[in-house]
């Protein structure tokens, strides 16, 4: 079983002609965890990843796998394994000949090649040429190639993106699988709803820039809560929480009191004798921290 | 040095893996065959007889009939020469069309040892580029001179030091091209490149520069006439009206070897060690 390192981003930053893709990054991802690098379009996290990978070179900063750059690994496929957004295909070769020819390049096993492909459910179509394939089959290639190595760390750059609900659900799986034989495992996503079942940590840049890092349940702020509450005699309800001092704006399901507890409002109704329809915490989602996180809609 | 021939190993997979390598091979047998064929009979026609000299203009005449075996067979070299160089500069820009710098690079991540093995790799199937042509040339050109009573003189160490010589300059245009894409990494204008170089713009440099003295001796140097020169025979040295002795053939050889290291070592700092993105 192969060992997960720390992957490790020292003071990254990154300069293409005068756009700053991204600055001073600085984080770490540990095995037996599943991390979410998230980030809006165009927030730097490809950029990250090639830089990790040893594609792009860093303006400065360093990054490494267990203190070791990628290109210095003595064996890189089989402790990295790599899936970046670009379909990196020709055309004309079939998926077994194309991890074929990345087989021979690292000394790998040529058994390896059907072992994997099977893995990724694209067994039936080895002999088939890439140029024919569909997008969701050509992000299957692109894991399988990762796999080649039986690598101990898994770096992945939106891999969800183009899967039927049926391939989500076996990556997020697979996800969990891997970080559980003690495998580090980056995957980078622009939708954190999209990987919110299966990541352990987030990673969170925009515009090149980290603004949150912790496990997952420190999105879970919560930071202003209300309680939804609705009455058939609105009116009364509402005269209710005026006179205990309850602030409240009327909302589309009902009133929006500005209290966390449901039950405070509960026995206020009751004390006043107004029958409630709709009793329920508003909850801020996960999705709508990361929102606010990134700046909502404004972060281009 | 283990990384360095499994990489060679893997870009050998590259090419034997897709079409394009027995599609230029079987163009290239049938050009050159067809070339070889036809003008070995057009000229072993005219020194036999069969053919009378009144029919066709032979412009200078300028031919020497000793001479006809090895200019026939060096069809092979020059005029096959194109096919190399396209299979090299589709090798090279391919990577950056498909963007499979991204898996290579991932599994070999010296980016050096990588083009290095590229180029030894395209340098061994230019030479079998070289092998293809020649069995067009001497196959058929020679077969056709042998029907006609001309010696095809395949028993004359002459003519197979021009075929090993042939060989080597056929990898090395490979390498040529393979330097070519990295200069040049667009793979639509490395292949107008090579075109418009190989057919129409150094032909006609040629044959300017052969009409000086002092322009032949520079015109030497092009890579066409250094590999006419390190082949030791071709119909452009035979239709060239005056002027420089050519180069010896070590001399053109390593005047080959030159383009394609210039190219490829300066296309490795423009191109090839740049970000993959
Ligand atoms: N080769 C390049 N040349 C110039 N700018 C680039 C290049 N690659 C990326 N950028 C810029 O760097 C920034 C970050 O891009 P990057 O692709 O890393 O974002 P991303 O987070 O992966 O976005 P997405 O979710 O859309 O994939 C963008 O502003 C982009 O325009
Ligand atoms: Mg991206």
């Amino acid at each position: 079983m192969p060992a997960g390192a720390v992957i490790e981003f020292h003071n990254i930053s990154k300069r293409f002609g005068g756009v700053a893709a991204v600055t001073d990054l600085s984080f770490t991802v540990e095995p037996g965890r599943v991390t979410g690098f998230l980030g809006p379009n165009g927030a730097g996290k490809t950029t990250s990843l090639r830089i990790l990978l040893g594609l792009v070179a860093a303006s400065s900063g360093t990054a490494t796998f267990g203190g070791v750059r990628y290109r210095d690994l003595p064996h890189p496929l089989a402790t990295v394994g790599a899936a970046l957004e670009a379909a990196s295909f020709h055309p004309g070769r079939s998926a077994r000949d194309h991890l074929a020819v990345y087989t021979i390049a690292a000394g790998l096993s040529r058994t390896r090649v059907l072992e994997v492909l099977t893995q990724v459910g694209l067994a039936a179509h080895a002999a088939q040429r890439v140029g024919g394939y569909s997008l969701g089959m050509r992000q299957r290639l692109g894991l399988a190639y990762a796999l080649l190595g039986d690598p101990g760390v898994l770096v992945l750059d939106e891999p969800i993106n183009g899967l039927d609900p049926e391939g989500i659900r076996w990556i997020r799986g697979f996800l969990r699988d891997m970080a559980a034989e003690g495998r580090t495992v980056l995957v980078s996503s622009h939708l954190l709803s999209e990987v919110q079942q299966s990541v352990d940590d987030v990673v969170i840049i925009a515009r090149g820039q980290l603004v949150h890092l912790g496990p997952l349940s420190s999105l879970d702020t919560d930071a202003a809560p209300q309680t939804i509450v609705d009455s058939p005699d609105r009116d009364a309800l509402a005269a209710a929480l005026t006179a205990a001092g309850i602030t409240f704006s009327i909302g589309r399901t009902g009133l929006l009191a500005a209290t966390p507890d449901p039950g405070l409002l509960g026995h206020l109704a009751f004390t006043a004798g107004v029958e409630l329809s709709v009793l329920h915490r508003q909850k801020a989602g996960l999705e709508d921290s990361f929102l606010a996180l990134v700046g909502g809609s404004q972060s281009l | 040095m283990i990384l360095f021939v499994r990489s060679v190993a893997a870009e050998f997979a590259k090419i034997f893996t897709t079409r394009l390598w027995w599609i230029l091979a079987i163009v290239l047998f049938c050009y050159i065959g067809l070339l070889a064929g036809g003008l070995a009979a057009l000229f072993a026609g005219l020194q036999t007889g069969v053919i009378s000299p009144d029919a066709v203009n032979t412009g200078g005449g300028a031919i020497t009939f000793g001479t006809l075996p090895p200019l026939i067979y060096s069809f092979a070299s020059s005029v096959g020469y194109v096919f190399p160089v396209l299979l090299g500069a589709l090798a090279s820009t391919g990577e950056f069309r498909h963007q499979t710098l991204t898996p290579t690079f991932l599994a070999t991540p010296r980016r050096g040892v990588v083009l290095g093995a590229k180029t030894v790799t395209l340098i061994l199937i230019g030479a079998g580029f070289g092998l293809v042509a020649l069995a067009a040339s001497v196959g058929i050109g020679g077969g056709v001179l042998s029907a006609f009573g001309v010696d095809a003189l395949l028993q004359g160490s002459e003519t197979w030091l021009l075929v090993a010589r042939t060989l080597l300059a056929m990898g090395l245009w490979a390498a040529i091209g393979v330097g070519l894409g990295v200069l040049v990494p667009n793979q639509v204008a490395s292949i107008v490149i090579v075109l418009a170089f190989t057919q129409f713009v150094e032909p006609l440099l040629r044959l300017a520069a052969s009409f000086l003295e002092v322009t032949a001796t520079i015109g030497n140097f092009l890579p066409g006439a250094a590999s006419d020169a390190l082949v030791g025979a071709s119909i452009f040295t035979v239709a060239s009206p005056a002027g420089a002795a050519p180069l010896d053939w070590w001399q053109g050889g390593l005047v080959l070897l030159g383009y394609a290291l210039v190219a490829t070592v300066i296309g490795y700092a423009v191109s090839w060690k740049k970000d993959v993105t």
